[in-house]
């Protein structure tokens, strides 16, 4: 029987042109007032068939689409499709470039966190933690500028190393950052984690928890969020890894409020991670000696997997002999990761759905590729 | 200087009685005369307001803020303006036309019917009415009606949404806002503004009633729905919340009506706990505006370093903080007053 009390459900459209939607994202939120019963995710808006576009460019053409789908952090997609077909052909890198390589990957990893910090806030109604955030992005976007003459996608790596060597004026930049790192995360934790209002919208929202988080194949900072030590680069080491000396930032209860402390606390190991890689940088060849055209045998195949900013990314790589990959598909950790949305905001109230698409931490371009 | 405004006031009666109206007459069109000046004066303010929110708002965010256009960006806001004024007046499909139309008008009708009781200067209040403070609650409530209007005309999920957010957020927070104003009526035994100014002759309301100043500052917030509590339109979740479906002159008389109920909200802030025009050395009317231009200054430093609060919470502050907390203020009040009549002060 329905009384005058009855509410029909309330089926709101989040995206996917929204403020706040990281892209292209959409999410159907069936609604009571302001709790959600559901929340559908619906993807695909930014599908640019990039595994398509791979078959038909040759294994070195490829490279700067990769950057194009973790626009973010640049270096780290790139580096996870040189090093898939480097192990797919046997090459040799040298270790000049290994070190350099780190020091990259970390840089994009400090700049995606940077800006989940920031976009995360903006999120949540504090426009100005955008802001600090976005500033201390820029000195990293200037060291990418410096090395690669690219801010945003710099398709700086290649097969067997890199293109160019780092010039001298980066090195004196990149150590100056490093010394304002300290100062820019407590900054942050002063701006925004010291904020009650800022603490009672993520503590306790979205809750991922670990059986979860596995169940689902969630992978990166999300997962280790939820308490599971979970870390390619200590679990399965790639490139050197296995040489320095970092910790595997943990959460408890795999709420927002984990999900941004574990990134912050990541921004500071990576920091040491590229201190450690400065020390040691030694001289030499910065790209080992590659034939012009890439030809991998007929019939070989490779899964190649690194831990990207937003998680466990994956190539798998097939070669038909010629000098275009016969397939690729890709992992992409976004795509995977943004299939927990719906549980996770499931009895919570609208706001918190915001607050969950943030602290996910989804880039459009590589969940839709 | 003190009596610029009176004088003006004294010199156009004069000469509309000369001129051959009767004395009613007179202060009838002498009446028109403020309601246009204040209209003015209102509309002026904004756009320096915009350019100081800007400012302030580049400031805290390290960055320049508006700098091209005229000295320090100031013609910024006017450009603006103007660009809203050639726009394009779109009502959508599917919307309650009339009402859709009305909403900010109506809007910023009630915003500007907020000066009329307030004391701008020694002896300058337009109508000096004795409910007073009464007349601007009730009349702040209204506005209220405004969005709801706007956002049930608009037909569209958002709007409407934000509407139910800003009709929920009024009835909770009127209420500690509305308790909190109790304290300093108790004192003073009045609610003729202009009285509760002449009674803070000594010292400011601030200093005995600390609590309802802080109760006051936040319901007010909510009450602007200004950032923290900036629910209605809560960009982020909402898109633009009531005002999604608005554009050009229609948005912009929103966002004017925010700022006049701003202005207002802080000139009553400053009128109720910091001795409203009173001061040293300046004229009434200079010391109005500058108590009045700090107060909004803590708003806009509010607004630019807090997060949103989520709506529940916001229910929650108000109904179990808020409202015990002035309540009890009005008991503590009270047992004040008495204790000092019994002790023959």
């Amino acid at each position: 029987m329905t009384t005058l009390f009855d509410t029909d459900q309330y089926i709101i459209n989040i995206g996917p042109q929204h403020p706040s939607t990281h892209g292209g994202l959409h999410v159907e939120a069936l609604l009571d007032g302001e709790e959600v019963q559901e929340a559908i995710v619906h993807l695909g808006y930014v599908h640019r068939s990039l595994e398509k576009i791979a078959e038909s460019r040759t294994y070195t053409q490829f490279i700067p689409y990769a950057s194009r789908m973790d626009y973010l952090a640049t270096h780290l997609p790139t580096l996870g499709y040189v090093q898939a077909v480097e192990k797919l052909m046997g090459i040799e890198v040298p270790e000049r470039a290994e070190y350099i390589r780190i020091i990259v990957g970390e840089l994009s990893r400090i700049a995606s966190h940077m800006l989940f910090v920031g976009s995360l806030a903006i999120d949540l109604g504090a426009t100005t933690g955008l802001v600090y955030c976005l500033r201390d992005r820029e000195l990293i976007m200037n060291l990418f500028e410096m090395s690669s003459g690219q801010r945003l996608l710099a398709s700086y790596a290649r097969v067997g190393g890199f293109a160019e060597d780092l010039p001298e004026e980066f090195f004196p930049a990149l150590q100056a950052f490093l010394d304002k790192l300290p100062t820019m995360v407590e900054e942050y934790h002063g701006l925004l984690t010291g904020n009650e209002i800022l603490q009672a919208r993520c503590r306790g929202i979205g809750v991922l928890t670990a059986d979860m988080a596995v169940a689902y194949g969630v992978t990166g900072p999300n997962l280790r969020a939820s308490g599971v030590a979970y870390d390619l680069r200590k679990d399965d080491p790639y490139g050197i890894y296995e040489r320095f000396d970092f910790k595997i930032p943990l959460g408890e209860r795999g709420d927002c409020w984990d999900r941004l402390m574990v990134r912050v606390e990541e921004i500071e190991e990576s920091g040491r991670i590229i201190r450690q890689a400065l020390k040691d940088l030694p001289g030499g060849e910065i790209r080992s000696k590659v034939p012009r055209i890439l030809k991998p045998e007929k019939g070989l195949e490779v899964y190649y997997r690194i831990e990207s900013a937003k998680g466990e990314l994956g190539y798998f790589l097939v070669s038909d002999g010629g000098e275009k990959p016969y397939r690729i598909h890709i992992r992409a950790p976004s795509f995977i990761n943004l299939m927990a949305l719906g549980p996770i905001s499931r009895g919570g109230k609208l706001q918190d759905i915001i607050a969950n698409i943030a602290t996910l931490d989804p880039v459009l371009g590589e969940s839709d590729r | 200087m003190e009596d610029l405004f009176l004088n003006i006031a004294r010199i156009l009666h004069c000469w509309l009685v000369s001129g051959g109206l009767s004395a009613i007459g007179a202060d009838l069109v002498l009446l028109l005369i403020k309601w246009i000046s204040i209209l003015g004066i209102v509309t002026m303010n904004v756009i320096v307001l915009i350019w100081l929110e800007r400012k302030v708002s580049g400031f805290i965010q390290q960055r320049l803020g508006p700098n091209r256009l005229g000295p320090y960006g100031a013609f910024q806001t006017i450009a603006d303006a103007l660009k809203l004024l050639t726009k394009e007046d779109i009502i959508p499909a599917g919307t309650d036309r009339w009402i859709f139309m009305t909403a900010p008008m109506f809007f910023i009708v009630v915003a500007v019917m907020l000066y009329l009781v307030l004391p701008l200067g020694k002896d300058m209040t337009i109508v000096n009415l004795n409910v007073g403070l009464f007349y601007f609650i009730s009349l702040g409530s209204l506005s209220t009606i405004c969005l709801l209007m706007a956002g049930w005309a608009s037909n569209n999920k958002w709007s409407l949404m934000g509407a139910m957010r800003s009709v929920a957020q009024m009835v909770s927070y009127e209420i500690p806002l509305a308790f909190s104003l109790l304290g300093v009526v108790m004192i003073t035994g009045s609610l003729n503004l202009s009285d509760i100014v002449a009674a803070q002759s000594r010292f400011w309301f601030v200093l005995l009633q600390p609590v309802a100043f802080v109760t006051y500052f936040i319901a007010a917030t909510a009450e602007l729905n200004r950032g923290p509590f900036d629910m209605p339109e809560g960009e982020q979740e909402l898109t633009a919340g009531v005002y999604t479906e608005y554009s050009g002159m229609r948005w912009a008389l929103f966002f004017l009506a925010e700022y006049t109920n701003l202005v207002a909200v802080s000139a009553l802030a400053s009128t109720l706990f910091f001795g409203g025009w009173k001061g040293p050395f300046l004229p009434s009317w200079i010391w109005i505006i500058l108590k009045t231009y700090l107060v909004m200054l803590v708003f806009m430093w509010l607004k630019w370093t807090f997060p949103r609060i989520r709506m529940d919470h916001l229910m929650s502050l108000s109904w179990r903080v808020l409202i015990p907390v002035s309540l009890a203020n009005v008991l503590v009040t009270g047992v004040g007053i008495e204790f000092f009549r019994w002790m023959g002060w």
